[in-house]
């Protein structure tokens, strides 16, 4: 009986601890893949780069994941994105534009990471200057972003805007040794940012401004300025995930590259503890996030389930681990668990 | 004419248990129509979970409320409201941006065939209003007017036809001296109708300017119910906390101002229009000025002023002998200037993050976000400070909104230590907090002078800037009317001076 | 004349000013033909956003409603296709509307989960039962239809107004009496306004916010159900973005993003601004359909900007 007791506590303790869930969560989905797809966790070597179903999900998972990554900062100032996709848009449109006119690809890849910057200020001009809600301030880049894409696609003429470019494609389909190079593209960006917010004390006054900006301006937190560079962050992760993605594509396509990015994103922060209230970044959690959405994707692909069944299983998923997260259900939960029992 | 020998409303051993602690034991407490009953007692007493029982917000686990002699069970304040007790809480809960009419009658508009009949309603909120004598604009947003307004149009909101018993809770926190005395009237009106009236303050005079009856709480316990008249002060603040309340905070002794350092800043001049008159102002090390003045006077408009938290428009400000351009908090910082704001929740703490992270933000911040402190630098440090102000906490990483308010007021306080300030500006540093943590905090404020720190100390409590400071200025509708110092610095002599048309 | 008046008189001044524009620019723009014919496009983006403007004026968001417009369409092209005559599915459907805004409202209040969050997960699942109904544009055939098609209330000046627009003038006129003269109504403002407050003001929290988002469902449903009848089809990816344009028509229209401050009345001139811009760059014929998201961008913006100034010189904190 005391048993009992001492193991339902220790259960309810680790419910409640933040990183518990998630990767259960992920977990769960693994262990379900491996029953359904016998070679799931094959992995062969072919064309010299490692393949199956699990390097898979990672692949996929790299763009949400590092346009998440951006998000998370942002959110953890109390702020959100909505524009990522809008961004992307952008990017690619530059990188296909600057291509027709024969730029350097170098150049380019640094011109597509600054139009990422490019946004990320403005977004940042929107909240950090003149004080709009970030909800709002970046949904004017979210609406119009993809109109600019377009526009820039008019800049040549409006004629085809695909493209071949070896570094970039490089950089979003190749390979280094047996590695995707987007894997190590996305293992980058995570440790940068990783060392930017936790071996700085950027990520201190990131936290202290989302927390209570008053209070964090008056400490000596320039609130501003950091809200600001969180938007830049963003905006730089958005335009290496717009980089991977046209060149996947080979083409600049404004009206359904990346749709819907923003949300899958600011669903890896919160599935990964992260609160839209801010004041906390969760980097690692973030990125389990963005692999249990991918993850789901592709079991959904591998089980043989027709592809629109995708959407409807990712809100189910979603809406379990959110009442997982949910205080008052799982008391409600565990009400009735006990009142079974009795 | 009422009986009044029968209590308005009467809870008899009320106990209420909250996991691992018993909130409140056995508790009496009776209140008479036409009564003001000042209900007392230090933070963590009991009183708001014994008012919570009394309006119905939290079931009571023993004992049992009679109204007018009838026995009552309140499930919902809603119950409780419809019996006729009525609850004002602490801070005004009003909707800023709805009108004064809608924000009176919201959840009871008068409605025909399910419809809102909106004059009917207005004509509802004017009457409450004239209750009060209360003539205001209903269709302005309520966030329009001053606290003092919105405090009045809470209590009308409050009071239906049938009420029977209010509940003020801290109701004069943030009025002002002629504010107060409005409230008092309208309290005394109330009175006069047979209301009995709950009245919850930490201000003493307030007590016993206006209550008939005392019910003072210790630790979720009685102390005991007695006539304002037959309990003097001092008995007062013993039933209180428990202990003669130590002579020290009063007895400190006046040091000369003369043979102290250089001046640490020199404002000139300095001022923002529409917000505080421009005004001269130093400070030298080793020495603690007052600024003294009732609430809306410029006190913590002078203190956000000199640390740069609001912008000057007027006159020059010196700091350690460089004039300062473009004052910014991040800029009184690196000069060595740290500042305890007045509103710890709003201002002071960032409630999410544990309790060493908010003591080392403001050194982080000035030394940059490149040089970031190591975690057993950050450790050191906040069990430093921990100790030295002996905040309460079993663990310096848990979150700060999980401790109590005196411990959170010197958590701002150990932000400010811990980046080694020259100057120390401290905004009502002992508001919202128990008697026995002011105390400390002004012995702190000493100790902290005779070291050599220079200090500017913003405070509502006269007998606090008397206390701490030895120098004071004066400081009326947002003007600096004067300077006292030494042997002048008494509690008559500030009244004075303000009173001073 | 009163501050929380300022931002509906902006909506409408620019409204007409953009409307005058058409007038100097094109022959035959000024009339009541062109403005029947915005009225019965937009007709579904706006009564979306009548739904979208409660639920924003208590502080939250919808992101649902463009799923619910194609879901909606989707069922009730398949119920034509199984016989059933439209109004008895567009009954089951409103039905469904409001149950399902009504499950967000409960989920969003008891489990405490971001409104962005959950109607996020609403915006998948209605979109990925579209799909899951059906993946082609279904046609809707009954005569029902086609007799909807037909109804023209004349206007003075030759115009006319299509079923649509008087579905959407009557839901508009509900709306306004719920907003300002139900207690549901003056809750919503409350609870946008200050929600501690509300709550110890004795405002019923949780089945407020249900009413929000049913309200919130209902609406989509019903701009789901115009969108339907005025394709006379259901297609799965119908209203795709449409959440967006109802927010853009509610921010458009004076309603404050923070909740607390709008009214019902000016989503109506919002929503009929957005029409206006597209209706002009078609006009034209020379711009690209770029130009019009880049436009609503733009006026988005200055609207956004021009309302936190406007709003930033109200004083809604009363401090001291």
């Amino acid at each position: 009986m005391s048993t009992d007791i001492t193991l339902s506590t220790r259960l309810r303790a680790l419910a409640g601890y933040r990183a518990t869930w998630p990767l259960l969560a992920l977990a769960a989905i693994f262990i379900v893949d491996g029953f359904i797809s016998p070679g799931f966790y094959d992995i062969r070597i072919v064309e010299g780069r490692l393949f199956g179903s699990v390097i898979d999900i990672f692949y996929r998972a790299m763009p949400t994941a590092i346009v998440a990554l951006g998000m998370a900062v942002v959110i953890g100032t109390k702020g959100i994105d909505l524009s990522v996709g809008s961004v992307v848009a952008i990017c690619g449109a530059v990188i296909a534009w600057r291509i027709h006119e024969g730029d350097s690809h170098f150049v380019i890849l640094f011109l597509a990471l600054g139009t990422g910057l490019l946004c990320g200020l403005w977004n940042g001009f929107l909240v950090a200057v003149l004080n709009i809600q970030p909800i709002i301030a970046t949904l004017i880049l979210m609406v119009s972003g993809r109109g600019i894409g377009l526009l820039v696609n008019q800049f040549y003429g409006g004629t085809d805007p695909s493209f071949e470019s070896a570094l970039l494609q490089g950089l979003s389909v190749g390979h280094i040794w047996l590695i995707p190079t987007r894997l190590i593209v996305g293992v980058g960006v995570f440790i940068a940012l990783w060392f930017l917010i936790r071996r700085t004390a950027l990520g201190l006054f990131i936290e202290a401004v989302g927390g209570n900006t008053s209070a964090a301006n008056l400490a000596g937190v320039n609130a501003r300025l950091i809200i600001f560079s969180a938007y830049l962050i963003a905006g730089l992760c958005a335009g290496i995930a717009g980089v991977i993605l046209t060149a996947d594509t080979h083409t600049s396509d404004p009206v359904s590259v990346a749709l819907y990015i923003e949300l899958d994103a600011i669903l890896a922060v919160v599935i990964g503890g992260g609160s839209l209230a801010g004041g906390r970044i969760y980097l690692g959690m973030t990125v389990i996030g963005a692999l249990i959405i991918q993850a789901l994707t592709t079991s959904i692909l591998i089980s043989g389930l027709p592809p629109e069944y995708n959407l409807v299983v990712k809100a189910v998923v979603v809406l379990f681990v959110l009442l997982l997260q949910s205080q008052n259900a799982r008391n409600a939960v565990w009400g009735l668990f006990s009142w079974r029992k009795s | 004419m009422e009986d009044t020998s029968i209590p308005r409303i009467e809870m008899s051993g009320i106990t209420k248990l909250f996991p691992g602690v018993k909130a409140l034991q056995n508790v009496d407490l009776c209140i008479y129509p036409g009564e003001v009953h000042a209900l007392l007692g230090e933070n963590g007493a009991g009183k708001s979970t014994l008012i919570k029982i009394m309006t119905g917000a939290l079931p009571t686990d023993e004992g049992k409320i009679r109204l007018d002699g009838q026995a009552i069970v309140l499930n919902s304040t809603v119950d409780a409201q419809k019996l006729g007790i009525s609850t004002v809480y602490q801070e005004v809960n009003l909707i800023p941006a709805m009108s004064v009419a809608k924000n009176m009658t919201l959840q009871r508009q008068p409605t025909r065939f399910g419809l809102i009949n909106w004059a009917a309603a207005r004509n509802l909120a004017r009457k409450r209003l004239k209750q009060l004598s209360l003539d205001i604009d209903l269709e302005r947003p309520v966030g329009s007017y001053s606290i003092a307004i919105q405090q009045l149009v809470a209590i009308a909101r409050a009071l239906e036809d049938n009420t029977k018993v209010l509940v003020l809770d801290e109701p004069t926190a943030s009025l002002d001296a002629g504010e107060t005395n409005a409230l008092f009237e309208v309290i005394r009106d109330l009175k006069s109708r047979g209301i009995a009236i709950v009245f919850i303050t930490h201000f003493l005079d307030q007590v016993y300017e206006i209550s008939d009856r005392i019910t003072v709480l210790r630790n979720g316990q009685l102390v005991g119910t007695s006539m304002a008249k037959d309990l003097p002060r001092l008995d007062l603040i013993k039933q209180m906390i428990g202990r003669e309340l130590e002579q020290a905070e009063g007895q400190l002794t006046k040091r000369s101002t003369d043979n102290l350092g250089e001046p640490v800043i020199v404002a000139k001049g300095l001022g923002c229009k529409r917000v505080i008159e421009p005004f001269d102002l130093n400070i030298r090390a080793g020495e603690v000025v007052g600024l003294a003045g009732l609430l809306g006077s410029g006190r913590t408009e002078t203190a956000k002023l000199i640390f740069g938290a609001l912008p000057s428009d007027s006159g020059t400000l010196t700091m350690n002998g460089e004039v300062v351009t473009n004052n910014s908090p991040r800029q009184s910082l690196g000069r060595d200037i740290a500042f305890c704001p007045e509103d710890r929740k709003e201002e002071g703490l960032v409630g999410e993050l544990s309790i060493r992270e908010n003591i080392i933000l403001s050194l982080q911040a000035k030394n940059g976000w490149l040089k970031q402190l190591s975690y057993d630098e950050q450790e050191r440090l906040a069990d430093e400070m921990i100790k030295a102000l002996a905040i309460a906490t079993p663990d310096m990483d848990k979150p700060v909104n999980q401790l109590s308010g005196g411990n959170q007021q010197k958590v701002v306080l150990a932000r400010a230590l811990v980046s080694d300030p020259k100057l120390l500006i401290l905004d009502e540093p002992t508001r919202g907090i128990d008697v026995g943590a002011h105390a400390e905090i002004v012995m702190l404020i000493r100790r902290l002078c005779s070291q050599g720190m220079a200090l500017l100390v913003a405070s509502s409590e006269l007998d606090e800037i008397v206390a701490v400071s030895d120098r004071v200025a004066v400081l009326r509708d947002h003007k600096q009317i004067g300077e006292i110092a030494g042997d002048e610095v008494t509690r008559e002599k500030i009244i004075g001076m303000i009173a001073s048309g | 004349m009163n501050e929380k008046y300022w931002p509906l008189m902006a909506t409408i001044a620019v409204f007409i000013a953009l409307f005058l524009t058409g007038g100097f620019l094109f022959k035959n723009f000024l009339s009541t033909l062109v403005l029947g014919h915005i009225l019965a496009d937009n007709a579904f983006i706006i009564i979306a956003a009548i739904g979208a403007t409660f639920v924003i004026l208590s502080g939250g968001i919808d992101l649902s409603v463009g799923s619910m417009i194609g879901f909606v369409g989707v069922v009730m092209a398949n119920l034509d296709l199984a016989g059933w005559h439209p109004l008895a599915s567009i009954a089951i459907l409103l039905i469904f509307g409001i149950l399902f805004g009504a499950l967000q409202g409960f989920i969003i209040d008891f489990c405490d989960i971001q409104p962005f969050i959950m109607t996020l997960a609403g915006l998948f699942l209605l979109r990925g039962s579209s799909f899951m109904v059906s993946l082609d544009s279904v046609p809707i055939r009954h005569p029902f239809v086609a007799e909807v098609a037909r109804v023209h209330v004349p206007l003075p000046g030759g115009g006319f107004l299509a079923a649509s627009a008087i579905v959407m003038l009557i839901s508009l006129l509900a709306a306004i009496l719920l907003a300002h003269y139900t207690r549901f109504g003056s809750n919503v403002y409350a609870i946008g306004g200050d929600r501690k407050s509300a709550e110890l003001m004795g405002v019923p929290i949780r089945k407020t916010t249900v009413m929000i988002y049913a309200v919130g469902g209902f609406y989509g449903a019903l701009a789901g159900v115009i969108y339907a009848l005025y394709t006379s089809s259901g297609y799965p990816l119908a209203g795709t973005g449409s959440e967006l344009s109802a927010i853009a028509a509610v921010v458009l229209g004076g309603t404050l993003l923070t909740g607390g401050v709008g009214m019902v009345a000016g989503t109506l001139f919002g929503g009929m601004i957005l029409g206006l811009i597209s209706t002009l760059i078609i006009f034209d014929g020379s711009l690209n359909s770029a130009w019009i998201i880049i436009s609503s961008g733009l006026l988005l913006f200055i609207f956004i900007v021009m309302h936190r100034f406007l709003v930033g010189s109200f004083n809604l904190r009363g401090r001291a």
